[in-house]
């Protein structure tokens, strides 16, 4: 299954879908994100809709919290261009904690 | 009457449970895989009608701090949406973790205190379901020069006098005490009399590591206090304190707690200081005054009194607000000791929990 053409999809783990109501991804419709979709554009929009999800990815300074990488594809947002990393209609952003703790 | 015991841990809450507090029921985690730094029982909800109220602030290493209430004794939990503790967008700062949680008095219903790191005061007006920050105490002109202990740097201590809500004390480590009579609007260092250890200068204005403070309700003026190095007593609200630790083995520590209602006693766990950070001559015992600070006994009956190198954290030492009262210290080896009879005996009551952070006991109406 994917976003579809006319949406971008937030997959999100096990351990945040209390926060989508068991969900395993969040749709989003482009026409939601504006002219120019970004990745943070993004989370601003699930601040409205989602916004136990969204604190949880980002800090109430709406940046990403340490220990969370957004990957696009196979990419860490970090290295491409954070929340200004651009969104394209069908692509999946995928929510991963990182490997820390004990 | 059941005895509810809150024990926060490195990896969850659990809620322990006693009718005659020398058998208890024990349930959890709750919160898996957060660190439970700060617990409350708020009673006050119970005296127009409700139930005793639980807070407890939980943080993730991955996710972020939350803070949670329940209102069934922990059956169920419940969060603000958007998230409880928030710091405003032109401070540049993020929530990193919920130290304290204190419920005002019975005259102030509804009014809760929160300390988080990075060091912060926040106030309640709806029992802990929103927060916003004290301003004044954000914008004192010391707080640019605040230096972070080695948990951060964190207000982990408020105590409101018991009998004038415009007064009140926070501890931040490691600025020391600041304290208010003003009911908020202005803050002062309040660290007469306390050494800073390990500063060039001795006594200077702030820059104490205060480790914790607490007070009593039947001597409002009188307060407890363990420095890093050092145990003090104000009998005078804060204004100054003095040096009481002469008859403890050591006068290193993190926990004090005050005896509920018996003015003049108060627990501390003295630990070798400071390369070491382990009880004196591997003994695990508290160590009680009961006349503010003269003289000290141990407690050791029940508790381990061989090779024992177990600390104690600055919030893991409560007593209940029982007669006579129960006491309850957990340790940094997930051990939780318990005396019915005001610290003259101890009992186990659960092992092998992760790392307690924090415990808070109350009788239940």
């Amino acid at each position: 299954m994917t976003a579809g053409d006319a949406a971008v999809r937030l997959r999100v783990p096990a351990s945040l879908r209390t926060y989508t109501g068991g969900s395993s991804a969040v749709d989003v419709a482009l026409t939601e994100l504006g002219d120019k979709p970004t990745v943070g554009g993004l989370l601003d929009h699930l601040a409205v809709t989602h916004p136990d999800l969204e604190r949880r990815i980002r800090d109430e300074q709406r940046r990403l919290r340490r220990h969370v990488n957004l990957f696009l594809g196979n990419d860490n947002v970090r290295d491409l261009s954070d929340q200004d990393t651009p969104l394209a209609a069908g692509v999946e952003l995928a929510v991963m904690p990182a490997v820390s703790g004990g | 009457m059941t005895t509810l015991l809150m024990i926060g841990t490195r990896k969850g809450l659990f809620l322990a449970r006693s009718d005659d507090r020398l058998s208890w029921s024990l349930d959890g985690p709750h919160f898996a895989m957060t660190s439970v730094y700060a617990a409350a029982i708020d009673p006050r909800p119970a005296a127009s009608g409700g139930s005793a109220r639980l807070l407890a602030g939980a943080d993730s290493e991955h996710w972020g701090p939350s803070v949670f209430r329940s209102d069934d004794f922990g059956a169920s939990w419940q969060e603000t949406e958007g998230g409880a503790i928030r710091f405003p967008t032109d401070t540049g700062e993020a929530l990193v973790r919920t130290w304290q949680l204190r419920p005002a008095g019975a005259d102030q219903p509804g009014l809760v205190w929160a300390g988080v790191e990075p060091g912060a005061l926040f106030l309640s007006e709806d029992g802990g379901e929103t927060f916003s920050l004290v301003k004044s105490l954000w914008d004192h002109p010391h707080r640019e020069r605040w230096m972070p202990g080695g948990g951060g740097l964190c207000l982990h201590t408020i105590t409101p006098h018991t009998t004038d809500p415009d007064r009140m004390l926070v501890g931040v480590s490691s600025a020391g005490v600041y304290r208010t009579d003003d009911g908020g609007r202005s803050w002062e260092a309040s660290n007469t009399g306390i050494d800073a250890w390990r500063a060039p200068d001795q006594h200077p204005e702030f820059g104490q590591c205060v480790h914790k403070f607490d007070g009593q309700r039947d001597r409002p003026d009188q307060l407890f206090l363990q420095n890093h190095g050092g145990v003090y007593r104000s009998d005078d609200f804060g204004a100054t304190w003095s040096a009481i630790g002469e008859g403890l083995p050591a006068d290193f520590g993190f926990p004090v707690t005050a005896h509920p209602h018996r003015a003049g006693t108060a627990y501390v766990y003295p630990l070798v200081k400071d390369e070491h950070r382990i009880p004196p001559e591997d003994r695990c015992r508290i160590y009680r005054t009961t006349d503010a600070g003269e003289s000290w006994e141990p407690l050791a009956a029940g508790l381990p009194q061989e090779r024992t190198y177990v600390s104690v954290l600055r919030d893991a030492l409560c007593t209940d607000d029982s007669d006579p009262a129960g006491v309850y210290f957990g340790t940094r080896s997930g051990e939780v000791f318990a005396s019915a009879d005001e610290g003259a005996s101890w009992m186990s009551i659960v092992r092998h929990l992760p790392d307690v952070l924090v415990v808070r006991a109350a009788e239940l109406p």
